[in-house]
């Protein structure tokens, strides 16, 4: 309801004399635009900033842009993935003027953000995820993302260890390909353990459902899943839900094991800082921003939470040989021989695909031993 | 490990246990609602009343340690949302649904406002009782601890259902809100009368946020309530404005709710969507199958300005 109301003031203020005198000040005096070195970076969440999750990961990103002389950053929360989103980037470019947008979200970037890039060919847009395609879209949009399904197999081999069910749960919002790979690397993390480790799904179908994602890890527990993660923006009510029913939990997005210090294993976290930061250099160096930027754990990307002290020896060595594995770079989560869990061969002996293969980035099945669907 | 097997035993007990969990902020605004109808006045605002009450409960359970307290401090809050809606809507040419929506907006906004620096720390929890203690089955354990705020909700949804009938307070309520120059002609005040309805309501809505940030999904976050408060409204109207009705109703979304979980954590999961839309289809069916040209909205207040 809220957002309703702030965007309703920014479109107030975009009809105020102030607003409309500002939009013509920076319309007639274009060069205050390009001039790199006061730029403006403009940040756009989906939720609230502090959410435990994906969106305080990307605001404590961005919150680390603001002491860097003559960059100055606009934020807005809460924005819904609809038209709301195109009038905000377009308050920001126009009131604010933005010369960079970073809408984070996943559904922000078709039709809203690419509807911007064409009507703001001078803008730069770099939007959080897998979908832009040098082909398809426009060469001032891109995209940025880590390898966190790396994190999300470490996070395997840890519940591997500690699950005495052999039973794991995963708690999804939404079947896109980023999500699958992540719960597929969980099990395989799992599976390089004990082969016999099966991962039960349940996808809630939006992003932040605090009541629907509780009675998502209540009905895992019910069914004797002994460790928990999750892929939604705020796993706070996810990891509290399990562990008070006294399940193991992995965390995601950001380090939640304060709030279940006993029961929290480790965590894949994200590290935006490192990657705004590259972006805001370009940009006031006046270099063109890259399109399509991947990073991982080795990048400084994506890092993970210290271990937990439910954590055992065993689970501690093999995390750390893996992470220093992956740490070398050409690590592959998926190797085949690989079957779906319909059956389909998706990858064959031998075949192999390191964490940078664009196929990942299109991945629409879940692996033999995930109990789920994708539709 | 035989324990932890239930297999499909889990559905019905997921129902149950979903039922009970997440039906009582739906029972505590809904008969906040229905005394606030039936006195004449629909106030929409409780939504934004629910988000308050969360963070209110949470926010005071953060800095004071007692849950209890926090219970105590959405209520009141919850109770002045109600007086001032109550209050507004008694000057001339003022519309209800159109304060309420506006107390919808404010109340999350405030909420929000307020809110910001208790999204990080942990409120202690309010207490449940154990019913399962005789099952040696975790799941049933687990599923049979009940909140007692649901109880309170289940006590509350008889004594009003009895209050309405047979006593002076329910009389007066009722009158009020199915003829304002008969209460006049009795010598009551509609305005007051309304005034303590909305506050009642207001105070229940509050309690409904306050086991939602303290108890199940037991924290707070912008998103805690996710429209709550207004299908708990939309409720009132599905019962008929009975209070038992109104029970039986958030029991019903309750249950419906925690099936799309349940079905695919024993591995139906083929059409969650579907399963998803399960309270909204079955409030469907139920509303077509109640309904009749001949006597629509049958125990509506005749005052409110949905049906005069």
């Amino acid at each position: 309801m809220s957002e309703r109301f702030m965007l309703s003031r920014r479109e107030l203020l975009k009809t105020s004399a102030v607003g409309a005198a500002l939009s013509l000040a920076s319309a007639s005096f274009p060069i205050s635009r390009a001039f790199a070195a006061t730029a403006t970076v403009g940040f756009i969440y989906v939720g609230p900033k502090d959410d435990y999750g994906y969106n305080q990961a990307h605001a404590e990103g961005a919150a680390t842009l603001k002491g860097i002389a003559g960059i100055s950053v606009v934020e807005e929360e809460n924005v819904p993935e609809t038209v709301d989103v195109q009038k905000t980037m377009e308050s920001m470019i126009n009131l604010d003027g933005a010369s960079l947008i970073f809408p984070t979200s996943f559904g922000y970037f078709d039709p809203h953000m690419l509807a911007m890039c064409a009507k703001f060919p001078d803008v730069q847009f770099r939007h959080c995820g897998g979908m832009w395609n040098k082909d398809k879209h426009p060469m001032n949009a891109g995209s940025y993302f880590g390898y966190i399904g790396m994190g999300q197999y470490l996070n395997g081999v840890v519940a591997g260890h500690t699950s005495k069910t052999k039973k794991l749960g995963f708690v999804a919002a939404k079947p896109i390909p980023q999500v699958l790979l992540n719960i597929n690397s969980f099990l395989l993390g799992a599976r390089s353990v004990d082969p016999t480790i099966t991962c039960q799904v349940i996808f809630t179908g939006e992003w932040s459902l605090a009541v629907k994602e509780a009675e998502a890890a209540n009905a895992l527990v019910d069914q004797g899943a002994d460790v928990i993660t999750c892929h939604v923006d705020s796993p706070k009510v996810v990891v509290e839900t399990a562990a008070g029913r006294g399940a193991f939990v992995c965390g995601y997005h950001a380090n939640q094991s304060p709030l279940a210090p006993e029961k929290y294993l480790t965590g894949a976290e994200w590290n935006w800082a490192k990657v705004y930061k590259m972006f805001v250099d370009d940009l006031v160096a006046g270099t063109p921003l890259p399109n399509f930027t991947r990073g991982g754990l080795a990048d400084g990307f994506v890092k993970m939470s210290p271990l937990g002290p439910a954590v055992g020896d065993a689970a501690r060595k093999q995390f750390d040989g893996t992470l220093a594995e992956m740490m070398k770079g050409g690590f592959s989560v998926i190797k085949g021989p690989l079957k779906s869990n319909k059956g389909v061969v998706v990858a064959t002996e031998g075949q192999a695909f390191v964490e940078t293969a664009l196929e990942l980035e299109s991945m629409d099945y879940l692996v033999e031993g995930v109990v789920g669907s994708t539709a | 490990m035989d324990a932890t097997e239930i297999g499909l035993w889990g559905v019905p007990l997921a129902i149950l246990g979903g039922a009970i969990r997440v039906s009582t902020p739906f029972i505590f605004v809904s008969l906040g609602e229905a005394i606030t109808e039936r006195s004449g006045r629909i106030n929409l605002g409780l939504e934004g009343t629910l988000v308050f009450g969360a963070m209110t409960a949470y926010a005071v359970a953060v800095m004071t340690g007692s849950p209890w307290l926090g219970l105590l401090a959405a209520a009141g809050a919850g109770l002045c949302f109600g007086l001032f809606h109550g209050w507004i809507c008694k000057f001339r040419g003022v519309n209800d649904i159109a304060i309420g929506i506006a107390l919808m907006l404010f109340g999350s906004g405030l909420a929000f406002f307020f809110g910001k620096p208790f999204i990080q720390p942990s409120a202690p929890d309010l207490p449940a009782i154990a019913f399962g203690g005789w099952s040696d089955i975790p799941q049933v354990q687990a599923a049979l601890s009940v909140n007692i705020l649901f109880l309170i909700g289940a006590a509350l949804a008889v004594f009003l259902w009895w209050a309405f009938r047979n006593t002076r307070a329910g009389l007066i309520v009722r009158v009020v809100g199915d003829s304002s120059d008969a209460a006049r002609a009795m010598g009551l005040n509609p305005n007051t009368v309304r005034l303590l309805a909305t506050g009642v309501g207001g105070a229940l809505a509050g309690i409904g946020g306050a086991y939602l940030s303290l108890y199940y999904p037991g924290s707070w976050t912008e998103r805690i309530s996710s429209g709550q408060g207004l299908m708990a409204v939309a409720l009132v109207i599905f019962a008929r404005w009975n209070p038992l009705g109104c029970f039986a109703a958030a029991l019903l979304f309750g249950g419906a709710g925690a099936l799309g979980p349940a079905l695919q954590s024993v591995g139906v999961t083929q059409g969650y969507y579907l399963f998803y839309a399960a309270p909204y289809i079955l409030t469907l069916i139920i509303m077509i199958a109640t309904s009749s040209p001949s006597r629509s909205l049958a125990g509506a207040p005749r005052e409110l300005s949905i049906t005069k």
